[in-house]
C-alpha cells in the first residue's frame, strides 16, 4: 500500500521555456516541449530520468493541434513512457491547472517527482480562424452563434466595469504600456514594445473599448516545470522554491448566467466595503476571488498587497488585469483602474515614459505577461511559474541576460491563470523556502 | 484511370524546408438541442422561453432545465420580450465565421423579474447610440434557422 505523507509541501525544482513566437515552422510541439524540458533538466543534473515518477501535460485546443492525444506524443518523445501521464485541459487556465495537477500528484504522495509540461501551436491557422477556435470554448448553442468572439465578451465585461466603477480606457492602456515595456528586457517575450497610452488607444479597434494593443496575440511555445516533494527537492534541487498556496475557482459557462450576490470577503475586507455592489455580475471574476481566497488561506496570507512581492497574472486583455487586481484583493473592487494609474503594479526601475506616483508597490507581470510574452495557451500558466521561480531564486539575470526585471528580495510571488470569461481560474503562491 | 478534380484532398505546398502542406478539415455534425429544444422551437413562434425554478422562485433568461441553486427541475416560462441593455460592445473583428458580418453589436439584455441575462445582437442602432440601460425589444426571424440568432434585439420604438 502506498504511504500517505504527513508533510505535503511541494517544491518546484526546475523550469524551462522556449521563447514564445508567432510561429515555429521548424519545430513541432514535441520538439518545443523537449527543448523546454532539456532546459529544465540541465538545472538539476542529479535528477536522472529514472527518478521522475510521471508527468502531466497540457494543451488547450484539439482544433489547433488537429491531433488528439498530443500529450501522449510528448510523453513518448520525452522518453517518459511507461510512467503515469495524463492531459489537463481547461481553456485559458490550462497551464495553471496543469501546474496544480502536478502539485496534487506530489502533495498526495502519489509521486515524488512530477513533470508538468504544456504547449500550444496556434500558428497552424490564421488569426481569425484561431479566434473562432477559441470562441468554441463558449457555449456553442447560445453564445458562439451570436458572434463568437472572446474579445467581444471581455469588451462587454469591462464596459460594465466602467459603468459600475468609472474605470477608463486610458487606465486599461496603462496596463498595455507597462507589460509591453517590461517585455523589452525579457528575451523570451514575443512582442516587446515601447508604447504610449495614445498609441494603445489609437491602434485598431477590435471590440469597443478593446484595441489591438489591449489584447494578447496568438503564439507558439512550450514550458516545463518539475515539481518534487521535500526529500527529492533536497536531493536533486539546487535552489528549490516552495509552493505554499493553491486555490482555484469556477463560474458559469455563459457570462449571461452570472448571478448578483455578495462578495466573498478576504480577511482584510469588510462587508461594509461592498454594501451596494451586486457581485459578480459580468464586471468581476467570482472564480478568481474564490481561487485567491483558497490560495491565501493555505499560504496564510491576510494582507496580499503587503505580503506578496510580485504577481504574474493572466492579462489576456488589459481589462482583465485590472479586474484581477480586485479579485486578488490588491485593492477594493472598483479601485483597479486607480491602482494602475497610481503606478503600484509598475516596476520602479523601468522607464515607461510616464509620471507615476507610486511605482513598484507590487509589480504585476514584470515578465510582460500574456500581452507581451504571448499566450500559447497550454504553456502560459507554466511560463508564469517559470518566471516566478526565477524571480524567487533571484536568477533573472542568469536566464534573461539582464537583471532589469529582477524584483529585489522577492520572497513570495503569486501566479494566476484564467479561462474564458472566468470559467476556471487558478491562483498559486510560491515562496523562497 | 479515374480523373481527379481539384479538391481539398489535393496537396498544396506552402514551403519546402521545412516541408509545409495545406491540410483542410471539414466536418458535419448531427447536433441535438436535446432538453433545450423547446427554446429554439419557441423562437419560431416569436417566444422567448426562459426557465423558472418554482422552489427558488428564480427565472433564468437563458434556459437551463435544472436550477443551479437547488438542482431541481425547472419549468419553461416565457420571459418579457422587452428589456434593457446591461452591457454592450461593437465588434469590428471576429471569429472567421463572423468576419463578413462585422461590425456588429453584441448586447447582454436584462429583463424585469428575471435573474440572469441574455446574449444577443442589437440591430437598428449605430454603435455611438448604444447605452447601458437603453430599452430594447426582441425581434424574431420569419425564416427560422433554428439557431439562437433567430432572435435579436432592436431599440424600443419611441412612442
Amino acid at each position: 500500500m502506498p504511504s500517505i505523507k504527513t508533510d505535503p509541501r511541494v517544491y518546484m525544482i526546475a523550469g524551462g521555456i522556449t521563447p514564445f513566437k508567432k510561429r515555429y515552422d521548424d519545430k513541432d510541439f514535441r520538439l518545443m516541449v523537449k527543448e523546454a524540458y532539456d532546459m529544465a533538466l540541465a538545472e538539476v543534473p542529479r535528477l536522472t530520468p529514472d527518478r521522475i515518477d510521471g508527468a502531466v501535460g497540457s494543451y488547450f485546443s484539439d482544433h489547433f493541434t488537429r491531433q488528439l492525444k498530443a500529450a501522449s506524443m510528448v510523453q513518448d518523445y520525452l522518453g517518459l513512457c511507461p510512467k503515469p501521464s495524463k492531459r489537463i485541459e481547461g481553456g485559458g487556465a490550462t497551464g495553471g491547472l496543469c501546474f496544480q495537477s502536478a502539485w496534487e500528484a506530489v502533495a498526495s504522495g502519489r509521486m515524488s517527482v512530477c513533470v508538468a509540461f504544456g504547449f500550444e501551436t496556434m500558428s497552424r491557422v490564421n488569426t481569425w480562424k484561431g479566434n473562432e477556435f477559441i470562441a468554441l470554448a463558449s457555449d456553442t448553442n447560445f453564445d458562439f452563434p451570436v458572434g463568437g468572439f472572446y474579445t467581444g465578451y471581455y469588451a462587454m465585461m469591462v464596459r460594465r466595469h466602467m459603468h459600475e466603477f468609472g474605470t477608463t480606457a486610458e487606465q486599461m492602456a496603462l496596463v498595455s504600456v507597462k507589460n509591453h515595456a517590461n517585455a523589452l528586457y525579457n528575451p523570451f517575450a514575443q512582442k516587446p514594445r515601447r508604447l504610449t497610452v495614445q498609441e494603445v488607444r489609437s491602434s485598431l479597434m477590435v471590440a469597443d473599448p478593446l484595441t489591438m494593443l489591449d489584447i494578447c496575440t496568438m503564439s507558439d511555445g512550450a514550458a516545463v516545470c518539475i515539481l518534487a516533494d521535500e526529500k527529492s527537492a533536497e536531493r536533486f534541487g539546487r535552489d528549490p522554491i516552495a509552493i505554499t498556496g493553491v486555490g482555484s475557482g469556477s463560474d458559469t459557462m455563459r457570462m449571461a448566467d452570472r448571478p448578483h450576490g455578495k462578495v466573498p470577503l478576504l480577511p482584510h475586507e469588510r462587508a461594509a466595503d461592498y454594501r451596494h455592489l451586486k457581485y459578480p455580475g459580468v464586471h468581476s471574476f467570482r472564480g478568481g476571488r474564490m481561487a485567491a481566497k483558497l490560495a491565501y488561506e493555505m499560504a496564510g496570507i491576510t494582507r496580499p498587497l503587503e505580503e506578496l512581492d510580485f504577481i504574474e497574472l493572466h492579462d489576456a486583455y488589459t481589462s482583465s488585469e485590472i479586474q484581477t487586481y480586485e479579485d486578488l484583493g490588491l485593492c477594493k473592487y472598483g479601485e483597479g483602474g486607480k491602482f494602475v494609474e497610481d503606478g503600484h503594479p509598475f516596476l520602479s526601475n523601468v522607464d515607461y515614459g510616464l509620471k507615476l506616483a507610486n511605482p513598484g508597490t507590487l509589480p504585476v507581470n514584470p515578465s510582460g505577461g500574456l500581452l507581451a510574452c504571448g499566450h500559447p495557451v497550454g504553456a502560459t500558466g507554466l511560463m508564469q511559474a517559470v518566471f516566478a521561480y526565477w524571480q524567487l531564486q533571484g536568477s533573472i539575470k542568469k536566464h534573461m541576460k539582464k537583471e532589469t526585471l529582477q524584483v529585489w528580495n522577492a520572497k513570495r510571488g503569486l501566479i494566476h491563470s484564467h479561462a474564458g470569461t472566468g470559467t476556471y481560474i487558478t491562483v498559486t503562491v510560491m515562496e523562497k523556502p | 484511370m479515374k480523373r481527379r478534380s481539384r479538391k481539398s484532398s489535393e496537396t498544396v505546398l506552402y514551403g519546402l524546408d521545412p516541408l509545409i502542406i495545406r491540410d483542410p478539415y471539414e466536418i458535419v455534425y448531427r447536433h441535438s438541442y436535446a432538453q433545450d429544444s423547446p427554446f429554439f422551437a419557441g423562437l419560431t413562434k416569436g417566444k422567448l422561453l426562459g426557465s423558472h425554478c418554482p422552489k427558488c422562485r428564480v427565472t433564468y433568461a437563458t434556459p437551463r432545465s435544472h436550477c443551479y441553486r437547488c438542482g431541481g427541475a425547472t419549468k419553461w416560462r416565457a420571459i418579457p420580450k422587452q428589456g434593457t441593455i446591461h452591457t454592450y460592445t461593437t465588434c469590428y473583428y471576429g471569429g472567421e465565421a463572423f468576419l463578413d458580418e462585422t461590425p456588429f453589436i453584441l448586447v447582454l439584455v436584462a429583463f424585469e423579474g428575471v435573474e440572469t441575462l441574455f446574449l444577443s445582437r442589437l440591430i437598428g442602432a449605430r454603435p455611438e447610440e448604444v447605452r447601458i440601460g437603453m430599452e430594447v425589444a426582441a425581434r424574431f426571424s420569419s425564416t427560422p434557422s433554428f439557431r439562437v440568432t433567430d432572435v435579436w434585439f432592436e431599440p424600443k420604438a419611441r412612442p
